[in-house]
């Protein structure tokens, strides 16, 4: 770890600034991903920002009848409040299916988006890896890539996003208050949030320099029924290798409309937006199911150790909707 | 999980205490945090150690740029080969004798050469851990890479055999004709398995620190054992080079001092010590996770990647006419070592024609290193597998199996077991288990969207015995310490060594204080090879009787003593007490009268392999593990149901800790069978899945119901106590009738370990929603 200076932001607008201010700066919140990767030397910044006890740990309602979630909100708090338990099921189902009980309690809301890839590669500073060290190759290519994407890569970049919390996110349809150095705000579809590797893969989201996330806004919840499916290598505290966040509406035996995103698969949470497509207005049938899942992966790309995930995408994705489909 | 049922109550002493659940006596220290670890030792003054590992598998250093590293904040000293004290020589890669093994010189630092990923290449000392790795970073390495081979399966065709396996077994062993054997039989299998390579992951990082005071080094460390043959002379030789400047240190007295579960490691002492003399001040050196890889200096260590065949015949009635089991393993090109993994397959079951064959295969990886009971986890995975297939073969009920196979005495050796009860374990387990649901048709049974199996394998495990001497002391007051220098390594020694000691000298567990882990105390094997307990435990028993007969000559001649001129040659220690005959005194106050300074007495016991009843007798203990599983049929996820574990290992010296051994050996099964594998890439040589959120170990969720039976015994053949290695009893089969439950449940052989889903998925059908 190389050393570092300090600061506890005072207001958001001084820690956009602060950051801003420094091109080797960084925000930390619960530091539970950023501090490993300076103890590896993955991150190497200069002076950290402290934004963990500003005062956006409120989960506030809209007047849309939604959710506003700061962005200091921690990731156990956020699965076990009442009203995202009632009306954003998936939400919790997704939060309290990722990490552990221990780093839960620490990692905010917004640096669960902002967490990075765990491929790996990029965490050994030994090995090539674009996204560490632009122009360098990318050793999981044709390594060990397992845990790696299918949708959405480029030979530049495999890897995944790996938040739980993101994907069922992305199935909401929340979207990313951000505050910039001079005061002013923004709001960003949280599927315009992360970018695809592309030949940058070390670009990963858009937010500038010194942007910081002041807030996640969860729309009214859709109608339907939500079900968070995360499947892992162990019961518990693993990442996923396929996860599948789906909310369907019924009408009688019809689906009326569906919302998937798809986990694991990506350099961000993936909407399905062909398959919802295809579900809307289909019987709530096995075969409905199997072609939207179909439809999910159609463009789907394998690298030998990941090609499993094409199919067990698929069929997660198949039961997934089942479940929401059976009583909503 | 369940209370254990213990159905066995062992020859119980007077006292009772040998064989009851006591807790751990150091269960709240270590519960409260306060029990120290190596690197949590604090002396006055001391300065940390952090080791810069080699970024390519095969080279040399072409150019190393330290200057940096030199001029930062805090930083003592940067070590590399350019200026590391004189070491002897590595000397060739032969297969070492036993004790060699233990004792060859392992020097670090010692050249530009690489002869695996992250051998260490600098060693930076600092004011704290912190500026030792932020400077290590700045160090600047330029390699001159060479091609190595890392590809198990595409070297084979270069295998070897070596001159014997790890712990001086044979290569290998033939008996009969198995070629022809097996092409008669009627009904055969010939499978091919494959293991992976897995590393220990222990909580405690590991971590030596080196203290000088005046003449004396101290070297505290995490060792599973202080006194390999020579090892302490061996490990003080590298801080004595190193240290040249200073008096020769074989005039110094070594200590080490073991705090935490893992073999002493002379590479990190090797770096720590001379940093210390260098110095003049204490030094830890701490390896952090991510170096845990391939290190052979971070002992975390691995067991080698494996291919196994297991080929066997029997009749049509299932009686086997030939079984082979053959090992190809990985092994590193500069140090070879070769895990026993084929020769249980010696004890297990009957045949005529049989073939046991070790071969390594060299490739440029760090040497390997013991791993939860070495031969038979990976070995059994394969063999019991291979079972399970024959017995499907055969239409038969895998116990049926094996019960048609059970030899009347040691296959391969010819002579009588101690003990031997795997049939009334796999039977006692069928009963309790609910054996007779199981469907004996794959894939066939089905709880909603889930697909159940059963499965079951047997256990075993060589009794061995280490050679021990303990020592034990009694005061005027009745206190009694016992010192040895066995290590706890989280197994519960020093509660079954207090009970020992507690029931042979009729005391109650509060008097007795047992002292371990310093290599000022007599010489044990230490813990390993699950010979712990019986090893010191009889050197305490024998230890105790040779001070009860010091205690009784002095009652019998002394003036002071209320026993006086008694002329019985037994006396009995119960209560407190001490009885000859008619007469009686308490203990406490006949020491006081007879010996104001108390007495001691040693006790020893003959390592197992000299002595004529091991020569006499095939000692192991065994077992039969029980598995439910149920696989989603949709992703392929393998979730445990429940397990059961019957054993029969001799006498079991606390009900409890036994029981928390055998669960932990059951649970490393389930690790074994679905997750734990180390990946080595095959173009650069390193591990590469370096941290616990990779490298899968079994977590609560993953543990099922766990029940543990021990069936009564007790193996007057193996030692005084009549107790048996069983602390890696538990892994021994466990994964494969995980894996067999596996099969069961959905009708796919996945022959390659760690079972995950990936595996299972081809061929897992589409059921209909
Ligand atoms: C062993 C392990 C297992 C895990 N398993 C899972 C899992 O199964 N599923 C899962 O989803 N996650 C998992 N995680 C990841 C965990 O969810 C993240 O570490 C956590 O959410 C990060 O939150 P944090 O507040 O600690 O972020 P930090 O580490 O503080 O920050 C992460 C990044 O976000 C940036 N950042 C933080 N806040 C802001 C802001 N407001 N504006 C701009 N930038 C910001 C920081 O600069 C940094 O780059 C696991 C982590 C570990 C260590
Ligand atoms: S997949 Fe991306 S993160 Fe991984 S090595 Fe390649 S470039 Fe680096």
């Amino acid at each position: 770890m190389q050393s570092f200076t300090y600061e506890r932001a005072a207001s958001a607008e001084q820690a956009a600034a602060a950051v801003a201010a420094r091109p080797d700066a960084k925000f930390i919140s619960g530091g539970t991903n950023l501090l490993d990767l300076m103890k590896l030397e993955i991150e190497r910044p200069a002076h950290l920002v402290d934004i963990s006890r500003l005062p956006l740990d409120r989960i506030e309602e809209t007047a849309a009848g939604g959710l506003r979630v700061g962005a200091q909100v921690r990731n156990s708090d956020l699965a076990a409040d009442p009203r995202v338990r009632s009306r954003y099921p998936m939400l919790t189902q997704a939060l309290l299916a990722g990490a552990s009980g221990q780093i839960r309690n620490k990692a905010s809301t917004s640096g669960n988006l902002l967490q990075r890839t765990r491929c790996p590669y990029f965490y050994d500073r030994n090995m090539p890896c674009n996204k560490r060290q632009q122009g360098s190759g990318c050793a999981a290519l044709q390594g060990f890539n397992r845990m790696h994407a299918v949708l959405g890569a480029s030979e530049a970049c495999i890897a995944v996003h790996p938040s739980d919390m993101a994907v069922a996110m992305a199935g909401l349809d929340a979207r990313i208050e951000t505050i910039s150095p001079g005061g002013e705000t923004r709001t960003i579809p949280i599927g315009d949030l992360h970018r695809l590797p592309e030949a940058t893969p070390h670009v990963e989201t858009a937010l500038g320099h010194g942007e910081m996330i002041a807030a996640v806004t969860l729309p009214p919840p859709p109608p339907g029924r939500q079900v968070y499916r995360k499947v892992r290598d162990r019961a518990s505290y693993a990442f996923a290798l396929v996860s599948v966040a789906a909310i369907v509406e019924k009408s009688g035996d019809r689906i009326r409309s569906a919302r998937i995103a798809i986990g694991g698969v990506a350099a961000k949470p993936w909407r399905a937006t062909e398959a919802e497509r295809t579900l809307a207005g289909a019987a709530a049938s096995d075969g409905a199911f199997t072609d939207a899942a179909e439809a999910a992966l159609a463009g789907a790309v394998g690298h030998d150790g990941n090609d499993f995930k094409i199919p067990l995408a698929k069929r997660t994705m198949r039961h997934t909707l089942a479940a929401a489909a059976e009583s909503a | 999980m369940t209370e254990t049922k213990t159905s066995n109550r062992p020859r119980e002493t007077r006292s009772g205490i040998i064989g009851r659940p006591f807790d751990r006596i150091d269960g709240p220290l270590k519960v409260r945090g306060d029990a120290t670890y190596a690197y949590e030792t604090t002396l006055e003054g001391i300065a940390f150690g952090y080791i810069l590992g080699a970024a390519v598998a095969k080279g040399r250093i072409a150019e190393i740029d330290t200057a940096e590293a030199e001029r930062a904040p805090a930083v003592l000293l940067v070590m590399t080969h350019r200026n590391a004290p004189a070491q002897p020589d590595f000397g060739p890669a032969v297969t070492p004798t036993v004790p060699e093994v233990f004792t060859r010189a392992r020097p670090a630092l010692n050249s530009e050469r690489v002869r695996y990923y992250d051998e260490p290449v600098a060693l930076v000392v600092a004011e704290t851990f912190e500026a030792a790795r932020a400077a290590a970073g700045l160090i600047k390495v330029r390699y001159d890479e060479e091609p190595g081979l890392y590809d198990l399966p595409a070297h084979v065709a270069d295998a070897y055999a070596p001159k014997r396996t790890n712990a001086g077994f044979e290569t290998d062993s033939v008996i009969g004709d198995f070629e022809s054997a097996f092409a008669a039989a009627p009904v055969k299998v010939d499978a091919t398995y494959r293991t992976p390579f897995e590393h220990h992951n222990p909580m405690e990082p590991h971590a030596t620190l080196a203290a000088w005071s005046g003449n004396e080094l101290t070297i505290h460390t995490s060792a599973q054992t202080l006194a390999n043959p020579g090892g302490r002379r061996q490990h003080a030789s590298h801080p004595a080079r190193a240290c040249a400047h200073r008096e020769s240190v074989h005039r110094r007295r070594l200590r080490l001092q073991a705090d935490c579960p893992c073999r002493y490691n002379p590479g990190r002492a090797c770096c720590a010590g001379p940093a210390a003399s260098r110095q003049d001040r204490a030094d830890a050196t701490t390896d952090v996770r991510q170096c845990r890889s391939s290190r052979r200096d971070d002992p975390t260590g691995a067991s080698q990647t494996a291919i196994f065949s297991s080929a066997s015949g029997t009749d049509t009635d299932g009686r086997l006419s030939g079984i082979a089991h053959d090992v190809w393993s990985a092994t590193s090109s500069f140090e070879e070592y070769c895990e026993q993994t084929a020769v249980f397959a010696r004890s297990l079951y009957a045949a005529p024609n049989r073939v046991t064959r070790h071969r390594l295969v060299p490739l440029d990886i760090n040497r390997g290193e013991w791993m939860r009971s070495p031969g038979e986890a990976p070995g059994m995975l394969a063999f019991e597998c291979a079972m399970d297939e024959l017995a499907e073969r055969l239409g038969l009920d895998p116990i049926e199996l094996r019960i048609r196979n059970e030899p009347a005495q040691d296959p391969e050796r010819g002579v009588p077991f101690s003990t031997r009860n795997l049939v009334a374990c796999m039977e006692e387990g069928a009963r309790r288990f609910g054996w007779e649901r199981r469907n004996p048709t794959p894939g066939s049974t089905r709880e909603g969207r889930k697909l159940i199996g059963y499965g079951m394998a047997a256990a075993i495990r060589p009794n061995y015995i280490g050679a021990a001497t303990a020592r034990v002391a009694i005061d005027r007051d009745g206190r009694v310490t016992a010192r040895l220098d066995m290590t706890d390594i989280g197994t519960g020694t020093y509660t079954i060594l207090t009970q020992i000691a507690a029931d042979s000298l009729g005391l109650p567990i509060s008097s007795i204080k047992v002292e371990l882990g310093d290599s000022r105390f007599p010489r044990t094997a230490g813990s390993g090879g699950s010979w712990g307990a019986a090893s010191a435990g009889s050197a305490l028993h024998n230890a105790c009787n040779a001070l009860k007969e010091r205690i009784l000559k002095a009652a019998q001649s002394s003036e002071a003593s209320p026993l006086r001129s008694t002329n019985a040659t037994e006396a009995s220690f119960a209560n407190s007490e001490v009885r000859v005959g008619q007469r009686s005194a308490g203990l406490a106050d006949l020491i006081r009268r007879i010996a104001p300074d108390g007495f001691e007495a040693e006790g020893s016991v003959a390592a197992g392999a000299a002595t004529p009843s091991y020569k006499a007798y095939s000692q192991h203990s065994y077992g039969a593990h029980f598995a439910e599983v149920a696989v989603d049929c949709d992703t392929g996820e393998i979730r445990m149901r429940r397990m059961l574990a019957v054993m029969g290992a001799g006498r079991i010296l606390n009900a409890k800790t036994a029981r928390s051994q055998i669960i932990g050996g059951m649970t490393w099964g389930i690790g074994a069978a679905l997750m734990e594998q180390t990946v080595l890439d095959r173009r650069y040589g390193h591990f590469v899945n370096h941290d616990l959120a990779e490298y899968h170990v079994p977590t609560n969720g993953d543990v099922p119901e766990m029940e543990v039976v021990f069936l009564e015994e007790h193996d007057d053949k193996a030692n005084p106590l009549g107790a048996k290695g069983l602390g890696e009893l538990g892994v021994c089969g466990a994964g494969a009738a995980v894996a067999n439950a596996i099969y069961n449940a959905t009708g796919v052989r996945v022959r390659e370990f760690p079972i995950t889903l990936d595996k299972l998925l081809p061929a897992l059908p589409v059921i209909a929603i």
